[in-house]
């Protein structure tokens, strides 16, 4: 039992002084951020020191590693990744799994595919019709669990094969169908948002994070309670910016190395898919950590019994999980379509599904249940992607692709491992 | 403890007597029978408890107690007899009738999801949101405080640490301060003090006479007579689904409990010999 200090008293006391300010309040903050700390929640550390090592290892050992080129190769590469494992993190926090997503994404991506080219149905339809299969998907699975009552192992197992046949058949024998150059899909991940827009949507995005960290903090103040310390803010304001900016100015460099009469045109500005990555990040941040629906998907996670003797409707939240993930999986999908110009009848298939929950893992979403956050899909997909087109790189000949699998593996196990290690300090 | 016992919750007879008729009892229960099947788990129970006392609820293993407070719960539906709550007769159909008369059961295995905080534990389910519809924490947190404060709770370090950070005196503290949140007028504690220490039961204890302090009625399940006769106002003994009695604790011994509790009765208290007899 922990020493007892009168905070909560001293603080409801209504003669009681304000809140502490400055100094204390950031050594106040800071004490509590490393006590969260050593108590297990580590957040997103482990994930960020495993980017910057492995970032500065390839950078090291593969010149070229961090050339704008590059940069982009992997963000595009990653894009897939990052946006499937965001739907899975719903399904994790209940403690499920979807081993599905991947192939979700292949057939509802086929499907958009086979119903613009076969059957002359505008773009933007057959996306709608994509998503829509996405979801139905999600909620037959989310029924068979919650109400059926079987494993989501075992169904995600079984739909994980059905739905590569389904794929194989829509797609024929042909083994691909290429989207059309002037769809508009494909330039989601092969065109570029103009430079100048770039640093707009950059100074909207810095600014909006800031207005709305600095007024949480001005209404805790107002309420009487401990706020975040200006300074704390301040801080992540300025990363997120410097880092931004870095990024921004980096994507602004031409990556088109011949420039002439056949090649006129410049590869400049960041890929379109950037945009829809935070548009993504921050609906479903936002759901997870403002909405009583986000609150009810953790408590559901952490403890289902007390969730359903405090009213939640538990049912319905674990039918809603597997609708966002595999909605998710279907968006992944089609981005998937948009950086391969095409979808193939083994789409999704293979390893799609395990980098994105290898993504989850790594970012710091537990296995377990009860334990994830967005920022997780973000980082962790960053890391995956990281891996393969550095091991890409490095490992020429026959066998780059066994060894790629390999490393990928290696680092999946240690990402669950170390949830383990972490999850059993922390009960 | 004793403390508490002096400041004027005390228990010479007189002001027992004067206490008992200011305060009509917030439950009451009238021969209340339930079966599963052919069993009969509870006859005729009788039972009543009253605002800022705490009516313990003890006997033996297998005696109704769980089946008594799933019963004012919601969770059973009760066969025959009444329920009284502020002397009205209310039907209770399930946990969501239970929650609107203000009835609060703290379980024996507490409730609480560990992934989450002390405040988001304590409004789980019934959050409280903004024009907009995102959740308040400002307003949930202060809420939280005050409640942690009526209850003069010091040794929770921050109310926004995870419930998996806490000891089991902190855990059980966090949802007796739940029932003060939802200003409860009738909170159940099933064994409460199971599974801590002493110096954890002495603190648990402490708080659960705190919120009878705070016009409670509360009634406390638990097999350890040593809290029993420590924190009670009024004991009722279940003996194989009958109300043995519902004694004063001022009025008997710890002998005499235990007698009741085993046996049905003790001396001129508790069921008649046939009663009681027939039973065995």
């Amino acid at each position: 039992m922990s020493a007892p200090i009168d905070e909560i008293a001293e603080r409801n006391d209504p003669d009681g002084g304000p809140p502490p300010e400055g100094m204390a309040a950031l050594v106040a903050y800071t004490r509590g951020y490393l006590a969260r700390v050593r108590g297990g929640e580590l957040g997103s550390i482990p994930a960020l020191v495993g980017l910057v090592v492995i970032t500065v290892v390839f950078a090291v050992v593969h010149q070229g590693f961090l050339s704008a080129y590059n940069i982009e190769a992997l963000v595009i590469q990653a894009a897939p990744i990052i946006v499937m494992a965001m739907g899975l993190i719903f399904v994790l926090l209940l403690g499920e799994i979807d081993l599905s997503a991947g192939t979700t994404g292949g057939l509802c991506s086929a499907l958009m595919a086979v119903l613009m080219l076969r059957h002359g149905v505008p773009w933007w339809l057959g996306i709608i019709v994509a998503l829509a299969a996405g979801v139905a998907i999600g909620l037959g699975i989310g029924w068979l669990r919650a109400r059926v009552g079987i494993p989501s192992f075992v169904i995600t197992l079984a739909t994980f094969l059905a739905f590569q046949g389904v794929t194989l058949i829509l797609i024929g024998g042909q083994g691909s169908v290429n989207l059309p150059d002037n769809n508009p899909l494909i330039k989601l991940e092969n065109n570029f948002v103009p430079i100048w827009l770039g640093w707009v949507l950059l100074a909207v995005f810095v600014l909006g994070y800031a207005a709305i960290k600095v007024n949480d903090a001005r209404r805790r103040r107002r309420a009487g309670l401990p706020p975040v310390p200006y300074t704390v803010i301040a801080a992540k304001i300025v990363v997120l910016a410097v880092l931004g900016a870095a990024f921004t100015y980096e994507m602004g460099i031409n990556r088109n190395l011949v420039t002439n009469a056949f090649f006129g045109s410049k590869a400049e500005g960041m890929p379109w898919v950037v945009v829809l990555l935070v548009i993504l990040y921050v609906v479903w941040h936002f759901t997870l950590s403002r909405l009583r629906y986000g609150r009810h998907v953790y408590a559901v996670g952490g403890n289902e019994e007390a969730s359903r003797r405090a009213g939640v409707v538990v049912n319905r939240v674990r039918i809603s999980v597997f609708v966002i993930g595999s909605g998710m999986a279907a968006i992944s999908g089609l981005v998937a379509a948009s950086l391969l110009q095409s979808v193939q009848s083994n789409a999704g298939a293979g390893n799609t599904l395990l980098l994105a929950v290898g993504a989850a893992v790594i970012g710091g979403t537990s296995l377990f249940g009860g334990h994830g956050r967005i920022i997780d899909a973000v980082l962790g997909g960053l890391v995956v992607a990281v891996i393969i087109n550095g091991m890409s790189d490095l490992i020429q000949g026959a066998n780059s692709a066994g060894y790629e699998y390999i490393v990928t593996g290696a680092v999946l196990l240690l990402a669950a491992g170390f949830d383990a290690v972490v999850r059993r300090s922390r009960v | 403890m004793r403390g508490a016992v002096a400041t004027g919750l005390g228990p010479t007879p007189t002001t027992e007597v004067i206490k008992q008729m200011a305060n009509s009892p917030t439950l009451e229960l009238r021969g209340v029978d339930k079966s599963f099947g052919p069993v009969r788990v509870l006859s005729g129970v009788r039972l009543t408890a009253r605002p800022g006392e705490v009516t313990a609820l003890v006997g033996d293993n297998g005696a109704g107690k769980t089946t008594l407070i799933k019963c004012i719960g919601g969770t059973y539906r009760i066969d025959a007899g009444e329920m009284l709550f502020d002397g009205a007769p209310q039907i209770v159909h399930g946990p969501r009738d239970a929650a609107a008369l203000g009835v609060e059961i703290v379980y024996q295995d507490l409730a609480l999801a560990d992934n989450l905080d002390i405040v988001e534990n304590m409004f789980l389910g019934r959050e409280d949101i903004t024009r907009v519809r995102t959740l308040d924490e400002n307003s949930m947190e202060r809420k939280a405080r005050a409640a942690l404060a009526a209850l003069s709770v010091r040794t929770v370090r921050s109310v926004r640490q995870k419930v998996s950070s806490l000891s089991g005196g902190q855990r059980q503290t966090v949802a007796i301060a739940k029932a003060v949140l939802w200003q409860s007028k009738v909170v159940i504690l099933d064994e409460p003090t199971a599974a801590l220490g002493v110096a954890q039961t002495e603190q648990v204890l402490d708080l659960v006479r705190r919120l009878a302090g705070q016009g409670v009625a509360v009634i406390l399940v638990s097999h350890n007579m040593n809290d029993v006769m420590q924190v009670a106002d009024s004991i009722a003994v279940l003996f194989l689904g009958r109300m043995a009695a519902q004694v004063r604790r001022v009025d008997v011994t710890q002998t005499q409990v235990v007698e009741l509790i085993t046996a049905g009765r003790s001396g001129s208290l508790g069921l008649s010999p046939a009663e009681s007899g027939a039973t065995l």
